[in-house]
C-alpha cells in the first residue's frame, strides 16, 4: 500500500494507524447494526450496550490524533504519507460521529418501544440504515483495498439514501396526522431517521476522504442533491373533519 | 539414530546399522554365553560357534513392521514435499486465508474469493475484516498468546452470512496463519426463517381471517334465510381465502430464497427465451386486462449467469404488476438491451407500462415487504405486497440492480440490470 521507508518503524508507525482506523470502522459499523437492531426488536438491553461501547471510539479517535501528531513532529512526512495521515485524522473524526449518531439512536430505544408499535413503523427505517451501513461498508472496504475507481457508487447511493430519508419523513408525518397519540414515539423515529442519513453522509465524506489519500486530488465536485424534507407539508392532504 | 539410517547405504553400512541397532540384545547374549561357559565349564569351541551363531543372527536384515513404518514416513514425506500450500488450500471447499505475520494476505482460496470479493493477496486482513470479534481473534493468534482460536463472525450486509472462524498458526516457525471459515448461515437462517415467517404470516394473515369469521358469523345469524346475501358472502369469503393462499404462497417462496442467499455458479440463462415464455404465460392475464405487450430485443446472444426458475419470477412478477397497475396504458414494452457502458457490462431488461405511474416519495420504498402505494389497489388487484420483495431479493442473489423510473400520469419502468460476469 505504501512505498518501503528506510525506516521500518516508519512504516510500522504508519501501518498500525490503519489498523486503528479499521478497528474503529468494524466498532462503528457495529454500533449502528445494534442501535437499529435494538430499536426495531424493543431491545433496551442491547441498546444500553450501545451507549456503552461509545466511549471505544471516543477512545480510538484521541489514540488515533495522538498517534498522527507524533508520527508528523518525528518523521515531517510528504506527500502520500502526508495525506495519509491527515486523512486518518479527518476519518477518524467521521468514524466518532458515526457512533454518536448510533448512540443517539440507541438513546432513544426506550422511549419509542414504550408501548407497542406496529411493525410497520420501524421497516421503512431498517430499510433506510441498511443503505447506510451498506454505504458505509463499502466504503471501507475501499480504505483496504485503495481501489477508488470504483468510488462511484458513494454518489448513487447517497441519493438513494436521500430519496428513502424523504419518503420515510413523509411516511411518518401521515402517522402523527392520523392519531396524535403517534407523535411521541414517530418524532423521535424521524430524528433516529435523521441520525441514520447523516451517518450515510459520514461515509460519504470518508469516502472523499479515501480519494484524496490515493489520488492526491479532491473528488469531482458534487452536483446538488439534498434531502427534499424541506420542502414536505402535508397540511394540504389532511382530511377535513 | 536418525543420522544413521540416513547413511544406510553399502551392505557394511546396513550390517554396521543392524548391529548397532540390536546392541542390547547382542550384549546380553554376550553376557550370557560368558556366564554359562563360567559356570558350566563347557568347551571354549562351542561358546566360540554360540558367539558366532548370535552375531550372525544380529546382521540378519530386519523385516517386518519396523521396515514397512521407515517405508510408510518415507513415501509421505515425499509426497507431502510435491504437495503445494496452493493444491491444498484449493482442494478445501471452505473459504481459507493463508496471511503473515502482519496480518497481510499471502494466499486466498477461490471460495474466499467468492464468499467475500476483493480478497487480493497484498491486502491487510484486519482491513477488511474488521468487526471488533475478528480482529481480536487476529491480534489473539498474531501475538502468539493462543496458537489457534475460534470465533463466530456473522455479515449482515449484503446478505446475511454466519461464520465460524478458526485461525491457527501454520507449523513451526514458518510465521504463516491460517483462517478457515465454516458456514453456518443455513442453520441461523431456519431459526431465522420460523420466526419471521410466523410473525409476517400472522400479521397478514390476520385480516382476511377476520372477514370470513365475520361473514360466518353473519351467515349463521341474521343472513341465515337470505339466499342472495348468502351468495354474496360466499363468494367475498371465496376470494378471501384465495388472498391467504397467495399470500402463504409468496411468504414460502420469499423465505425459500432468503434460504440460499448463494448461486450455483456456472448455468448461464437465455434472456431471449425465458422472456418470451414469462409473456406467453401471461399471455391470459394481458388479455384479460387488454394490454398489448410489445417486444424491443438486441440482437446476438443475451445470456447472463444465473438461475432461469428466478429470473423466471423476476419477469414474472414484474410484467404481472405492469399488466395490472398499468393496464389503463393499454401498452407494456418489454425490451433487452447491451449496456457495455458503466463499470460493469451486463444486460438491461426493461418492463415499461403507461398507466398512472407512481409517485415519487414511493419508488424508494416499493420493494419493501408488504409495502403498498395505494391499499386499496392492491388489494383489487389481488396483490399480496410481497412481489417486488421477491423480485428484489433474487436480484440480489444475482448481483443484479433493479432501477425504477417513474413519472406520475405517464407509466412506469422497471428495470434490471443483469452482470454479464
Amino acid at each position: 500500500m505504501q512505498s518501503v521507508h528506510i525506516m521500518s518503524a516508519y512504516d510500522e508507525e504508519l501501518k498500525y494507524l490503519s489498523k486503528r482506523i479499521a478497528a474503529m470502522g468494524g466498532h462503528a459499523e457495529r454500533m449502528v447494526e445494534q442501535a437499529v437492531a435494538a430499536l426495531v426488536n424493543a431491545d433496551p438491553g442491547l441498546a444500553q450496550k450501545v451507549i456503552r461501547d461509545d466511549a471505544v471510539l471516543d477512545e480510538g479517535q484521541r489514540e488515533i490524533d495522538d498517534k498522527a501528531i507524533i508520527i508528523i513532529a518525528k518523521r515531517q512526512p510528504m506527500a502520500t504519507d502526508l495525506r495519509e495521515i491527515v486523512g486518518a485524522i479527518r476519518i477518524s473524526a467521521d468514524l466518532e460521529r458515526v457512533g454518536d449518531l448510533a448512540k443517539n439512536v440507541a438513546k432513544r430505544v426506550a422511549a419509542v418501544t414504550d408501548g407497542r408499535q406496529p411493525t410497520s413503523l420501524f421497516r421503512g427505517l431498517e430499510a433506510l440504515a441498511n443503505l447506510a451501513l451498506t454505504q458505509l461498508k463499502e466504503v471501507l472496504d475501499v480504505y483496504a483495498s485503495r481501489s477508488v475507481d470504483k468510488i462511484g457508487f458513494v454518489r448513487d447511493r447517497d441519493d438513494q439514501i436521500d430519496a428513502m430519508y424523504t419518503s420515510l419523513f413523509r411516511e411518518l408525518l401521515t402517522y402523527m396526522m392520523e392519531d396524535p397519540r403517534n407523535i411521541t414515539p414517530c418524532t423521535h423515529l424521524l430524528f433516529c431517521a435523521k441520525n441514520i442519513e447523516r451517518i450515510g453522509d459520514h461515509a460519504t465524506n470518508i469516502a472523499e476522504t479515501i480519494y484524496y489519500i490515493v489520488t492526491g486530488e479532491q473528488m469531482p465536485a458534487e452536483r446538488p442533491k439534498g434531502d427534499k424534507t424541506d420542502k414536505i407539508s402535508v397540511s394540504a392532504t389532511l382530511p377535513v373533519n | 539414530m536418525a543420522d544413521l539410517d540416513a547413511e544406510q547405504k553399502g551392505t557394511a553400512q546396513a550390517l554396521a546399522v543392524r548391529l548397532w541397532n540390536s546392541r542390547w540384545l547382542l550384549i546380553a547374549g554376550v553376557v550370557a554365553i560368558l556366564a554359562v561357559y563360567a559356570l558350566a565349564a563347557i568347551s571354549a569351541y562351542i561358546v566360540l560357534a554360540a558367539l558366532a551363531l548370535l552375531l550372525a543372527a544380529a546382521m540378519l536384515p530386519v523385516s517386518g513392521t519396523r521396515q514397512s513404518a521407515e517405508s510408510a514416513a518415507a513415501i509421505e514425506a515425499f509426497g507431502l514435499q510435491r504437495l503445494s500450500g496452493e493444491y491444498l488450500a484449493a482442494a478445501v471447499a471452505d473459504p481459507l486465508i493463508i496471511f503473515d505475520r502482519t496480518a497481510t494476505i499471502v494466499h486466498a482460496n477461490a471460495a474466499a474469493f467468492a464468499a467475500f470479493g476483493g480478497i487480493a493477496p497484498g491486502l491487510s486482513l484486519s482491513l477488511k475484516f474488521r468487526a471488533p470479534e475478528m480482529q481480536a481473534l487476529l491480534d489473539g493468534v498474531l501475538s502468539g498468546d493462543v496458537a489457534s482460536d475460534v470465533v463466530d463472525y456473522t455479515e449482515k450486509l449484503p446478505v446475511e452470512r454466519a461464520y465460524r472462524v478458526s485461525a491457527s498458526s501454520v507449523g513451526h516457525g514458518t510465521d504463516l496463519y491460517v483462517l478457515v471459515f465454516k458456514d453456518q448461515s443455513e442453520a441461523r437462517r431456519i431459526d431465522r426463517m420460523r420466526a419471521d415467517f410466523i410473525a409476517n404470516a400472522s400479521h397478514e394473515l390476520r385480516t382476511p381471517l377476520a372477514s370470513i369469521a365475520g361473514f360466518i358469523e353473519t351467515l349463521r345469524g341474521p343472513a341465515r334465510n337470505d339466499p342472495a346475501a348468502r351468495d354474496q358472502f360466499l363468494q367475498i369469503m371465496q376470494s378471501q381465502t384465495g388472498r391467504m393462499a397467495r399470500l402463504i404462497d409468496d411468504l414460502l417462496s420469499l423465505s425459500r430464497l432468503e434460504m440460499k442467499p448463494y448461486l450455483k455458479p456456472g448455468t448461464e440463462v437465455d434472456l431471449r427465451e425465458t422472456v418470451d415464455s414469462v409473456i406467453d404465460s401471461l399471455g391470459p392475464l394481458a388479455r384479460e386486462n387488454s394490454v398489448a405487450v410489445e417486444r424491443d430485443y438486441a440482437d446476438g446472444p443475451l445470456d447472463v449467469p444465473g438461475d432461469r426458475d428466478e429470473l423466471f419470477q423476476v419477469f414474472e412478477n414484474l410484467l404481472e404488476n405492469a399488466c395490472k397497475y398499468g393496464q389503463s396504458g393499454g401498452r407494456v414494452v418489454v425490451s433487452i438491451a447491451r449496456s457495455d457502458a458503466g463499470s460493469e457490462p451486463g444486460i438491461d431488461v426493461t418492463i415499461r407500462d403507461f398507466g398512472p405511474g407512481i409517485p415519487e416519495e414511493h419508488i424508494p420504498r416499493i420493494t419493501e415487504r408488504f409495502y403498498r402505494v395505494d391499499v386499496e389497489t392492491s388489494r383489487t388487484q389481488k396483490g399480496t405486497g410481497l412481489g417486488l420483495s421477491i423480485v428484489k431479493h433474487i436480484l440480489t442473489r444475482h448481483n443484479a440492480r433493479l432501477s425504477i423510473k417513474s413519472e406520475f400520469g405517464k407509466g412506469a419502468a422497471f428495470s434490471v440490470h443483469l452482470p454479464t460476469h
